[in-house]
């Protein structure tokens, strides 16, 4: 079985990175470990949580359910590369203004995955809460708490996570 | 993770070269695989990383119909023009699955090849003849909440979990499957999926070596399509009991009732039997449990999952009565 060399490395937060030696390095310890880009955090590791999610190339995935070595010249944006506590996303100053969070710990994928799931309202791809799948979309509570059915916060703050991701789209669409 | 050898072909013959041997496996979208290589439930020697093939494509076919890629990913079949207007079923059943993060991953053929989620598979100290055979089965007379009422055997009582496949057994889809050196071959979904029987470690028809492309809907029927998913929580759970239906009314009477079941067998279950009974009827709540009866005449339950034999019924019933129009 051949070794595969990789010639293009994986872009994350715009900087290049080589990929891993080991193939069973998940894109979720491969971002904390040897990238040191911690703000990923790991949950269950098995896709069921999604405090792990990132955006590859524009769309959410659980970096836990990913191997990093199927990531060459891929294109990923993690908590840090959406914004800093200098100058926050609109959806970091969302959750931050609307107290979506308790612990803190679910809330990087929380982040990650409104702000890619906004794009694809805006999209306009059908969700199941959607009543017709022809669109339009609008952000109601219904459809964005199917969307973020993926996103599990064991503190509960779900009325606020909904209430700051309401703000931005209101927001998007004004 | 048991360590192991990664490899990514350049091209389809390459792929099936590759993964011809025994202890390799395939890989797409790996959000089914890499969970169940966490567990050690799956343990290949080699893993072949087959996403750089061209397999992605969702395109118009002859007959007018749709060929879906293997690579597609569940978010953009959902997603096509073609699907969400001229087979919807598809699209429902899609969104009806996993959550937005999965799908964006999960592929057509990935999606197919899923493994069943009973616990004992899942869980390598407990005995399991599907991970294990011979092993024994600890879903019989153990926790069996999830598990089939249809088409069971002494050996094994496990679901196929997905909802995909279910709709397209409704729309009598076709499986496209190749191998090294030899002409594709095409299977139906209804086939596609085994019967656990005596082998049930065998979840479906494919072969070592053999990759499938893509999956090809016929032209589109005229009927309404339904997708009805009964579950435990209304996101991101599997289904109890799932009912895929393309049904046509003509003169007030049922002219095609083309149904598929999730949750309740080994595969995507679909009974030949219940179109010749429905077709020709005038719908009603009798005509409906009469259908239920033919359906489940052989189910049998496990305890914990007793109830499904009336939810099927209910389910079927509250389905036909949507796509029919009569008041239950």
């Amino acid at each position: 079985m051949m070794k595969l060399e990789f010639i293009v490395p994986i872009t994350i937060n715009n900087t290049a990175h080589p990929l891993p030696d080991d193939p069973r390095t998940s894109l979720l310890d491969f971002l904390r470990r040897d990238c040191g880009l911690t703000g990923t955090k790991k949950g269950c590791d098995h896709g069921q949580c999604g405090a792990c999610t990132v955006i590859v190339n524009g769309q959410r995935i659980n970096s836990c359910l990913s191997l990093a070595v199927m990531h060459d010249g891929d294109s990923v944006t993690t908590i840090e590369g959406l914004g800093t506590p200098d100058a926050p996303s609109p959806m970091q100053k969302a959750f931050l203004e609307h107290d979506g969070f308790q612990c803190g710990y679910c809330t990087p994928g929380q982040i990650c995955s409104a702000t890619a799931m906004l794009q694809e309202i805006a999209n306009n791809m059908p969700s199941d809460a959607s009543e017709s799948l022809d669109g339009p979309i609008k952000p109601t509570p219904e459809e964005i708490r199917e969307r973020m059915s993926g996103n599990l916060c064991r503190c509960g703050a779900y009325a606020n996570i909904i209430a700051a991701i309401s703000e931005v789209a209101e927001g998007d669409a004004a | 993770m048991r360590p192991f050898q990664y490899a990514r072909p350049d091209s389809l013959d390459h792929a099936t070269q590759l993964t011809a041997p025994e202890d390799t496996m395939a890989i797409a979208g790996g959000t089914n695989l890499i969970d169940l290589m966490k567990l050690q439930v799956e343990t290949p020697q080699e893993l072949i990383d087959i996403n750089r093939l061209t397999m992605g494509e969702i395109a118009d076919t002859d007959d007018g119909g749709l060929r879906i890629g293997a690579l597609a990913t569940n978010t953009a079949t959902a997603a096509h023009d073609r699907v969400r207007s001229d087979y919807p079923l598809l699209a429902r059943a899609i969104l009806a699955g996993a959550t937005q993060q999965l799908r964006n991953k999960a592929t057509t053929g990935g999606n197919l090849c899923q493994r069943t989620r009973c616990y004992y598979f899942t869980n390598i100290d407990q005995p399991c003849n599907k991970r294990d055979p011979g092993s024994g089965c600890g879903a019989i007379k153990g926790i069996a909440r999830l598990h089939a009422i249809l088409g069971t055997s002494n050996h094994c009582i496990a679901t196929y979990p997905g909802d995909m496949a279910v709709a397209m057994a409704a729309l009598d889809a076709q499986v496209l499957i190749t191998r090294e050196g030899e002409k594709e071959r095409t299977v139906p979904v209804r086939d596609f999926h085994r019967l656990p029987g005596d082998t049930p470690e065998k979840d479906n028809v494919l072969e070592a070596g053999e990759i499938i492309t893509g999956v090809t809907l016929p032209a589109p029927v005229e009927g309404k399509q339904i997708y009805r998913k009964v579950r435990e929580r209304s996101s991101y759970a599997f289904a109890l009991v799932s009912v895929a239906a393309v049904v046509a009314m003509t003169d007030g009477r049922i002219s095609r009732a083309n149904l598929a079941f999730g949750g309740i067998a080994h595969k995507p279950w679909h009974d030949p039997r219940l179109s010749e009974l429905l077709v020709g009827e005038t719908p009603s709540a009798a005509v409906f449990d009469k259908a239920a009866d033919l359906l489940l005449e052989d189910a049998q339950g496990y305890g914990e999952n007793d109830f499904k034999i009336p939810l099927t019924r209910r389910a079927l019933a509250a389905t036909l009565a949507d796509a029919t129009g009569v008041e239950l």
